[in-house]
């Protein structure tokens, strides 16, 4: 009937408006304003509006009430209504002409109100609407700034008024709160998404009845997260904790374990989001402490995550602009009168375009907890195979290249076509590419070890063993275990620098020992003296690797050394 | 028969009574019927018979409304007074007050024939 809203009725269909007014005439009159834009329908007394109304809860869009009306004036209706969750859900329009009314059904839980005698109908039917309107944004704005779960404000709008916030209060310090559960997920594993969700649910009930106490706000983060902020030293991190826990006393059967984690007056400077990934990051600090619930950000231990993190995201940009380079340790045989130089180790380096060159210390660890080492490692043993036949052609000389297989590539059930392709598409054999397996990943994974070992050497590789005496492999399994070659960890090296009692040197006898009961061949790292190398000579160790004769070497330096 | 020119020589604000319903005449004639019949007026006479003060607010208030939305100047001001002096809880004669409203809304019938 009016143009301009149109097009909001007809794209969502008519709504249902119930029209309540004992006076025949007052009801025909409204009838007849409304039946264009609304589905109708109609009562005389207040019994009949609740009967109706709780019927036709949920598709009704308005209630038109008059107060005056008998069996049940609108008063108690409203009363009625209210006491029954109805409002504000279902918005009601009262219909009065006494301004003290207003007041009244206003505080009752009104939305609006038109006056007798009525006003225009264009001017009922735009309240109509606009009240329509009104409580169905509101309803859509609630369900998408609150998480439906636990009725907290979700992450995006918690920001978002957390920002607002500190735009009122210029200048006040804040408080950022991170609360996790301890493995959530087992616990919604083992005890049903049910329970899980009830947990979820106590959890915030503590969360709004603080938010109420304080006037601090609460999110839910996401899955089983929850944020708070708060005025600085307004809430206590004990505290807060303690009462969360009392509300899962009678349900934790499951013996839930929350952590926290605290930025206290989180730096203005940075933003609402950033504020509250430190408050996470000193929570996740936590994560497998079974002593320790509350964690306070450290900017430094932050600082290290992050730029863990950074070196995580970029390492995929690196191996496509080739930003990781392998260097190459000369090994020599020292077996005869003058030392030969008769294989290699490939190492790698990053060489960052921002960062400089970063040490393998910081991002080899990080990529072998989370897999990635996995690709590096094909990188460095494609790049490795491709400088040894590169050495073949060029000189003439077999120089094998030690690579690191590590304990993830063990178990690619690919592992050994993975390697024979890179050999062979290198123009290579199964001579040229030593593999370097740590002696730890030997004592914990030994059976899929033995097995993958099993397979590579049937397939003609040679496996040398890393870092031997560091992994506390039983002797009896070293017997069984199939090698060709053992490694010493080189901490036994340089370990003969302060060797007052001789321990280190009878060590090393001992280990040289166990290689000729295997009746492999010894490689010894970290040689950097003529002592060592005396020492490692009378040994009877085989090979070694250390500063005396060479640092790693870039490939082309590796090359020149070849050369001469 | 009821018509527009009757209600106007009676004094009717019929522009306004027409725009509440949407300026559609046998509409607005068939509520002005319905009033006209509305019991209101009987129930609001033998209540201040009786003396009963509250039964005659809620039947003037009603009928005040009535009137009101359709415009009917003589009797919603005739109306509006009573209920307001009965709101106000005042004493006054209320009888005639009645008799004087029922009258008047009697004349209107009978002007409609």
């Amino acid at each position: 009937m009016l143009k301009s809203h149109v097009r909001f009725y007809s794209a969502t269909g008519k709504r249902l408006v119930l029209v309540a007014d004992d006076e025949p005439v007052n009801r025909e009159l409204l009838t007849y304003i409304l039946q264009g834009d609304f589905d109708l329908l109609t009562a005389s007394n207040g019994r009949e509006v609740l009967q109706l109304v709780r019927e036709h809860a949920e598709r009704l869009s308005l209630v038109l009430l008059d107060l005056m009306m008998p069996e049940l004036d609108g008063f108690r209706v409203l009363e009625s209504m209210g006491a029954e969750g109805l409002l504000p859900r279902l918005p009601v329009i009262v219909i009065t002409s006494e301004k003290a009314a207003e007041v009244r059904s206003l505080r009752l839980g009104a939305s609006d109100f038109i006056t007798k005698p009525f006003e225009l109908p264009e001017v009922i039917l735009a309240r109509v609407q606009r009240t329509i309107e009104l409580s169905e944004d509101r309803d859509i704005l609630q369900g998408t700034e609150r998480d439906s779960l636990t009725g907290l404000f979700n992450k995006e709008f918690f920001y978002r008024y957390a920002a607002q916030y500190d735009r009122v209060h210029d200048g006040k310090a804040m408080d950022a709160y991170v609360l996790d559960i301890n493995h959530f997920h087992l616990v919604n594993e083992i005890n049903g998404k049910a329970y899980g969700d009830l947990v979820l649910r106590r959890i915030a009930e503590q969360l709004r009845r603080v938010v109420a106490e304080t006037g601090c706000m609460a999110a839910r983060r996401e899955g089983d997260r929850f944020m708070v902020y708060a005025p600085h030293g307004c809430l206590d991190g004990e505290t807060l904790l303690a009462g969360v826990m009392q509300q899962l006393d009678d349900i934790n059967s499951a013996r839930i374990r929350i952590r926290m984690g605290i930025y206290p007056e989180a730096d203005r400077s940075v933003s609402v989001e950033e504020r509250f990934d430190r408050a996470k990051a000193a929570s996740d600090s936590l994560r497998d402490n079974y002593t320790r619930f509350i964690s306070i950000y450290d900017r430094s231990a932050y600082e290290q995550q992050m730029f863990a993190e950074q070196l995580i995201d970029e390492m995929d940009t690196a191996l496509l602009h080739r930003q990781f380079e392998v260097w190459f340790q000369p090994k020599y045989d020292i077996r005869g009168e003058s030392p030969r130089l008769t294989s290699a180790e490939a190492l790698v380096r990053w060489r960052h375009p921002e960062r400089g060159m970063i040490s393998p210390g910081r991002f080899i660890p990080l990529f072998e907890k989370n897999g990635l080492i996995q690709k590096l490692d094909h990188y460095v043993w494609r790049e490795a195979a491709a400088h040894c036949a590169r050495w073949k052609a060029a000189y003439g000389v077999d120089i094998p290249v030690s690579v690191n297989v590590s304990r993830i590539d063990i178990f690619d059930p690919d592992l050994v076509p993975k390697l024979l392709k890179i050999v062979s598409d290198a123009g290579l054999t199964t001579d040229d590419l030593l593999l370097e397996i740590t002696e730890s990943a030997y004592a914990e994974d030994s059976g899929q070890i033995i097995q993958a070992v099993a397979a590579l050497r049937e397939r003609g590789f040679r496996i040398e063993m890393d870092d031997f005496g560091s992994g506390y492999s039983s002797l009896n399994m070293l017997a069984e275990l199939p090698l060709d070659i053992l490694k010493l960890d080189m901490r036994f090296v340089r370990a003969l620098e302060k060797d007052g009692s001789g321990k280190a040197l009878r060590m090393l006898e001992l280990m040289t020992d166990i290689a000729r009961f295997l009746q492999v061949p010894v490689i010894a790292e970290g040689v950097e003296t003529k002592d060592q190398l005396d020492i490692m000579k009378r040994l009877g160790v085989d090979t070694v690797q250390g500063y005396y004769f060479s640092k790693p070497l870039p490939a082309e330096e590796f090359e020149t050394l070849l050369s001469s | 028969m009821l018509t527009i020119e009757t209600l106007q020589s009676y004094g009717a604000n019929t522009a306004e009574g027409l725009a509440r319903c949407l300026n559609n005449e046998a509409f607005y004639l068939r509520l002005v019927g319905m009033a006209l019949a509305d019991d209101g007026f009987e129930k609001l006479l033998s209540a201040v018979k009786a003396d009963d003060r509250q039964a005659a607010f809620e039947a003037a208030h009603g009928l005040k409304g009535v009137l009101g939305n359709l415009a009917l100047t003589p009797l919603y001001e005739r109306a509006s007074q009573i209920t307001e002096l009965l709101r106000a809880g005042q004493e006054a004669d209320y009888v005639p007050m009645a008799e004087e409203l029922i009258r008047k809304r009697d004349e209107l019938t009978a002007a409609a024939g």
